[in-house]
């Protein structure tokens, strides 16, 4: 290894550098939510703002039934990761440890399903959604994505990697196959299970486009149709209170990644098993 | 309780059969050590007696139940696995308790049992502690109580020692000699090592290329090989088999039907001078390497009829590599073109005792 300490400092510079690019429009948005809307427009900006106007979050908040999306973004996000669950987990010890006919075959559907983007079957879903009459509903928000290709394959990988002894030892001890999934692969699976949360739960927190085409009334819309709604205040922009909302968006997002992180490495030091 | 029993068991693994045709009785109560060299089909008895494999053809009987086709939980067995198969997220605890939970045990009971065998094993201090926090010998420990607190009809060890390190695995297998004389429950326990199938069991299975070469006691097995495969496999150093060709210059009236002589190392005499030996097949050598082990030397020398090993308790020869091995005719076996043993007598199968040697007569 290189102990140079000219490279030290430049390796320093260049993750400075890394986290200011990074950093910056984060800390920007947090700045100009506090501003007047005045002081958003000037020129260079200003990093701290002369007082601190906790306003324009309360402003931002009633702007709107922004309590009924910020409700239906939870509801929407956590049911779809609590059905992603129910499906992905059987899924994935069946195709890490079962042979059956069309195992292969099956597999290779759930990938390719990987490569398609929502935005080229929305109108068959939506058809479909329609059908059922559950279109402005909540629950057009949740079941397109009740199942996950890219979870099965993380975590099918992960259940791949768990030794068949242990499997069978459990099959000793009169384990059903139920419980050798719940007591013996999950538990062992959680650093994947939860890395797998966090993206799931982060990318539907955050989604537009789909609320977007599903809803057509607040009582189904979820924040980041609220929050872009806020752009349409007065014909000019409220840049301040737009600000706001996005930090009211993304403060939960923190807090799961916060959370995620802790357990995340709690559940890698209790699994490392050789 | 439970005597084992395999009738005409067949394993194929596609078209490769691993296990040709196997009849074995498992006496209640024994420590059967099933041993052989490394794919002769050992692992695979083992699990088809779990449970973890079912036969292609033939029956598996454990007591008067047929249990081929009943499922490994249902079999009243524990296993020990080579690499302990312990849940790794689970506590000592949760390991012992899992299959207990499973049998719907009730909770004072279970108490009371991973009381009373982590008091045997020795773990009820790391109880609360998960495997990976534990020694090799520890976690070896608690897949034994895991095994144990079930109380089972059948113990079934599948090469438990092999991971752990010389010393610890000579302890252990103290200590599971010792438990199997506390439970009294069957033991079946499978390894390559043969020092490990000598020390620990009362019968020995000898299997190669999924064939049974020889059922026996430990000295039988020793004294008494069927085989030029057994008597290969047993003993440290192994007997030596020597080939007829080569030995002709100095047994030349072996009976016709002997194809190979063999004889233990700890059999032959070794010593710098020639001494005359009546009734001893006695072959000039030269000492290639020496072994001195404390108690004993073990010589690899070569002569006109190969390469042997011989073992000696007496002072290790260091003042020359010309030496004479000597081996009383009556400690020599000998085996056929089939490589099975002849029985008859040593000397039975020499003629007309009279090689160059044996002047003084």
């Amino acid at each position: 290894m290189k102990k140079n300490p000219l490279w030290k400092i430049l390796n320093g510079i260049g993750l400075l550098l890394l986290i200011t690019i990074f950093a910056l429009p984060f800390v920007w948005m947090i700045s100009t939510s506090f501003k007047t809307l005045g002081e958003t427009m000037v020129f260079p900006p200003k990093w701290i703002p002369n007082n601190l106007l906790w306003e324009n979050f309360s402003k931002a908040w009633n702007s709107g039934p922004f309590l009924k999306y910020f409700l239906n973004s939870t509801i929407v996000a956590l049911g779809i990761l609590v059905l992603q669950f129910a499906t992905i987990i059987p899924a994935a010890y069946a195709f890490a440890r079962y042979k059956f006919k069309g195992s292969n075959f099956f597999f290779g559907v759930t990938m390719v399903t990987l490569m398609i983007p929502t935005q080229l079957i929305f109108l068959p879903v939506y058809l479909q959604m329609s059908a059922w009459g559950l279109l402005d509903s909540l629950w057009a928000l949740i079941l397109p994505f009740a199942s996950s290709a890219f979870g099965i394959f993380l975590l099918r990988q992960s259940f791949k990697q768990v030794p068949e002894e242990l499997l069978e030892a459990a099959r000793l001890d009169q384990a059903s196959e139920w419980q050798i999934i719940m007591k013996i692969m999950v538990p062992m699976a959680k650093p994947v299970l939860i890395t797998f949360a966090m993206f799931s739960f982060i990318a539907h927190w955050n989604d537009y486009f789909w609320p977007l085409v599903m809803t057509t009334t607040d009582a189904s819309r979820t924040l980041p149709l609220g929050i872009s709604k806020l752009r349409e205040v007065d014909g000019g922009v409220a840049w301040n209170i737009l600000m706001a909302g996005n930090l009211i968006l993304v403060v939960p997002i923190l807090f799961v990644f916060f959370f995620a992180q802790r357990q995340i490495i709690r559940a890698f030091v209790y699994t490392g098993v050789k | 309780m439970a005597e084992i029993r395999l009738e005409n068991v067949v394993k194929r693994f596609n078209e490769d059969e691993v296990v040709k045709n196997l009849d074995l009785t498992i006496a209640d109560g024994s420590f059967t050590v099933i041993v052989g060299p490394s794919g002769c089909g050992k692992s695979t008895t083992l699990r088809m007696i779990a449970g973890l494999e079912s036969p292609t053809s033939g029956d598996i009987w454990i007591g008067d139940q047929c249990v081929t086709n009943v499922e490994p939980g249902k079999r009243n067995i524990a296993m020990v696995f080579q690499n302990y198969a312990l849940y790794p997220t689970m506590t000592v605890r949760k390991n012992i308790e899992f299959g207990l939970v499973n049998k719907k045990v009730p909770k004072v009971e279970r108490e009371a049992l991973i009381q009373e065998i982590s008091d045997i094993v020795g773990l009820t201090e790391h109880l609360d502690k998960k495997p990976q926090q534990l020694s090799g010998g520890q976690r070896q420990r608690v897949a034994l109580a895991r095994a144990m607190v079930k109380k089972p009809k059948v113990f079934i060890l599948d090469e438990p020692l092999s991971n752990l390190d010389a010393k610890l695995r000579g302890q252990m297998r103290r200590e599971l000699i010792q438990l199997h004389k506390r439970l009294g429950t069957t033991f079946v326990y499978v390894t390559h090592d043969q020092v490990e199938a000598m020390s620990m069991g009362d019968q020995i299975i000898l299997l190669n290329k999924g064939v049974v070469q020889q059922v026996d006691s430990p000295m039988n097995m020793y004294h008494d090989p069927n085989n030029v495969f057994t008597a290969e496999f047993i003993g440290t150093p192994a007997m030596n088999i020597l080939e007829r060709e080569r030995l002709e210059i100095f047994l030349p009236s072996l009976l016709e039907c002997v194809r190979y002589v063999g004889f233990k190392p700890e059999h032959a005499h070794i010593s710098a001078e020639m001494e005359k030996m009546p009734d001893h097949l006695v072959m000039k050598s030269e000492i290639i390497t020496t072994e001195t082990l404390g108690a004993e030397t073990i010589y690899t020398v070569v002569n006109q009829a190969g390469t042997m090993n011989i073992k000696s308790f007496a002072e290790p020869i260091t003042d020359t590599q010309k030496v004479y091995i000597a081996i009383p005719f009556d400690h020599l076996y000998f085996f056929d073109e089939k490589e099975q043993r002849i029985r008859a007598a040593g000397d039975k199968n020499i003629e007309t005792p009279k090689p160059a040697m044996a002047g003084g007569a």
